[in-house]
């Protein structure tokens, strides 16, 4: 188990509501969360689609901002934040990983997972040396010049897992990250997801396969906006290949 | 991210869509070629229209005798001598505008050597007159004074005469030539002027005293200028007041009451040169603003491939917000790809234009003086034309919401 339980925890929501306006009807996409994580947890966020597990990863994410209630982010009050501070604390906070991977098409991988130290203002040189350590990480240090058109699905989502993790959040958010691949590699890639939580990243991801979730340290159920369960247990450990 | 990352990120951006990128720029090409084309042309006609007006002569005004009216047909201007030598004399001592003034009379007659023959213009006038029409001698000399008062047989001819006498190349100064079978020594050559705006060939003449021309080749009324009398106002500015000048005192001369018209009649080039160079300076306003609605019209296709690209690249956008760019981060991208689209546009526009003003400006055996203050006023403008037409689609990236971007299929 990693260190960190006990400090300061590094998501605290309050009471989070998301209510969209459709012509006459309101949506309570979320209705009143309140949910804490602890640094170093891995947490799963279970639920049908529909049930709200995505926006409630994308107010936690920072991408959206809730309709009311209070979220605070590594101490800091981030649902009144503006888009530029949101936009701040994505880069500095937060690493995302997508279902569909979401690498820039035609940009070799170092330059995909160079981009959150292009908008943190690095000067290249030491872009490049973190971007080049990030992918040696994800065990694709000798792919750096590849284009995502020239990598298979599983070594994308790893260069999507290099570029979350290159600015040295605090935390990780990945939704569905293995929504888009085989079994195998979707095995693969929650090994890399545990050997990067084991080496001190809190990561919450989004999945509605048991089978996923069942790497976690904590699962959450979603349900029509609210959390209906939350469970801790003991994660089904992978080791990486090789 | 730094200002510096702005401009290659837009760069490896555009790279990725050659085509579309040429095409898209293609509208500033031909819009900023146009202005530099155009304004060139227009300067090099300008500069041929007051390069023929100066071929005629320095500020030059042209006093002409009245006309004849008999039986209600009127005889044109000159037709009736009303100009004397004391008006000439008058002209030159009392109207201070007035630099130089010159009597022309002229006449065609053949001039002949031993084996050639030549008939042109025989014009007698005064040395003044060499100095109003803005001509210089090649060889030789021209007459003097006291050839005018000795009426010395003398002659100064026009290149083109000289050549068709004496060959090309020749230098027919020293040589006697006989024009009504009297003897004319040679004493100068003019230097070449051309063809005159109508296709006049000016080196087509020649010209002796004018005493010598009243008493050898025509005479008539001895104390009328059979002819015109051409005047060099001080400046170009003061043409008008040679002119008023002249008016007032040839008035006073010929002693006509206010209500009689003037029996006589001044021609100003000055104005006429004006007037020409005002409509060539028109002509070229017009082009160039054509010019500028195109350049116009190519900022307008740059907004227009801006958007289908914002469109296009919406996920892009939301992925690039999604790990930390901030509004204006994707904002500046966008508007770094248009400005860097339109000013790429624009340095291609400079060359093409430059080019084609060159071409034109050969063709046409007209100077070509590149305008630098066109060229970087066209290369401004497309910039400005990227930045104007590229803020809407860039503000548009800027304002998506990073979910629905990512969302975006």
């Amino acid at each position: 188990m990693p260190d960190g339980r006990g400090a300061t925890p590094l998501v605290v929501a309050r009471d989070l509501t998301k209510i969209y306006v459709l012509g006459d009807t309101e949506l309570h996409a979320l209705d009143g969360v309140s949910l804490t994580v602890e640094q170093g947890e891995f947490l799963a966020i279970m639920g049908a689609s529909g049930s709200g597990k995505s926006t409630l990863m994308n107010v936690l994410g920072c991408l959206d901002r809730p309709t009311s209630g209070s979220y605070t982010l590594d101490g800091l009050e981030v649902s009144r934040l503006s888009r530029g501070q949101l936009a701040e604390m994505r880069n500095h906070t937060i690493g995302f990983v997508f279902q569909s991977f979401n690498l820039l098409a035609r940009t070799t991988a170092i330059e995909n997972v160079e981009l959150p130290l292009v908008y943190a203002g690095l000067p290249r040189r030491v872009r490049r040396e973190r971007a080049r350590q990030a992918l040696e990480r994800v065990g694709l240090g000798t792919r750096l010049e590849h284009r995502p058109s020239q990598l298979s699905g599983g070594q994308q989502q790893r260069v999507a897992i290099a570029r979350a993790i290159v600015n040295e959040p605090k935390l990780m958010f990945a939704d569905e990250p293995t929504g888009n691949l085989d079994t195998r590699t979707s095995v693969d890639v929650m090994a890399l997801f545990q050997t990067l939580w084991r080496a001190g990243l809190t990561i919450v991801y989004v999945t509605h396969e048991p089978d996923v979730a069942r790497y976690a340290s904590r699962i959450i159920l979603v349900r029509d906006g609210k959390i209906v369960s939350d469970t801790r247990q003991e994660p089904l450990i992978v080791n990486e290949a090789g | 991210m730094h200002i510096g990352n702005v401009i290659p990120i837009a760069v490896t951006a555009l790279m990725r869509n050659k085509t579309r990128s040429f095409l898209t720029t293609l509208g500033v090409i031909i819009g900023v070629a146009s202005v530099i084309s155009m304004v060139a042309v227009g300067e090099g006609a300008k500069a041929r229209v007051s390069g023929v007006f100066a071929a005629m002569g320095t500020n030059m005004l042209i006093v002409l005798s009245g006309s004849t009216s008999m039986g209600g047909v009127s005889g044109g201007f000159g037709s009736l001598p009303t100009l004397t030598w004391e008006d000439l004399k008058a002209i030159r001592r009392q109207a201070p505008a007035v630099r130089w003034a010159a009597p022309a009379q002229a006449t065609k007659a053949t001039i002949m050597v031993e084996d050639q023959n030549w008939t042109t213009t025989i014009t007698g006038t005064s040395p003044e007159f060499f100095d109003i029409r803005n001509w210089v001698i090649d060889k030789g000399s021209l007459f003097g004074d006291s050839d005018l008062e000795s009426g010395a047989k003398v002659i100064v001819l026009g290149a083109t005469v000289a050549e068709k006498l004496f060959g090309p190349g020749t230098d027919p100064v020293g040589k006697t030539v006989r024009i009504r079978a009297v003897p004319f020594l040679v004493v100068g050559l003019l230097e070449r002027k051309g063809q005159s705006p109508m296709g006049t060939d000016y080196d087509d003449a020649a010209f002796i005293p004018v005493s010598t021309f009243q008493n050898q080749i025509q005479g008539g009324l001895q104390n009328y200028i059979a002819g015109i009398i051409a005047v060099s106002a001080i400046s170009a500015e003061d043409t008008g007041r040679a002119q008023s000048e002249i008016t007032l005192l040839l008035r006073d001369r010929h002693h006509l009451a206010a209500t009689d018209d003037d029996d006589f009649n001044i021609r100003n080039l000055t104005e006429m040169a004006n007037a020409q160079q005002q409509g060539t300076q028109a002509l070229t306003a017009l082009l160039a603003a054509i010019a500028v609605v195109s350049l116009v019209v190519g900022g307008i296709g740059i907004m227009n491939i801006m958007l289908v690209s914002v469109t296009e690249r919406t996920r892009e956008i939301g992925v690039r917000m999604a790990v930390g760019a901030k509004p204006w981060h994707v904002l500046a991208q966008f508007l770094a790809e248009a400005v860097t689209l339109s000013m790429i546009g624009g340095l291609i526009g400079v060359v093409l234009g430059s080019v084609v003003a060159r071409v034109v400006a050969t063709r046409l055996g007209w100077a070509y003086s590149p305008r630098w203050d066109m060229i970087v006023l066209s290369f401004g403008f497309s910039a400005l034309v990227g930045v104007a037409f590229g803020l809407y689609p860039a503000r548009k990236a800027s304002r998506l919401d990073p979910i629905e971007a990512l969302r975006y299929e």
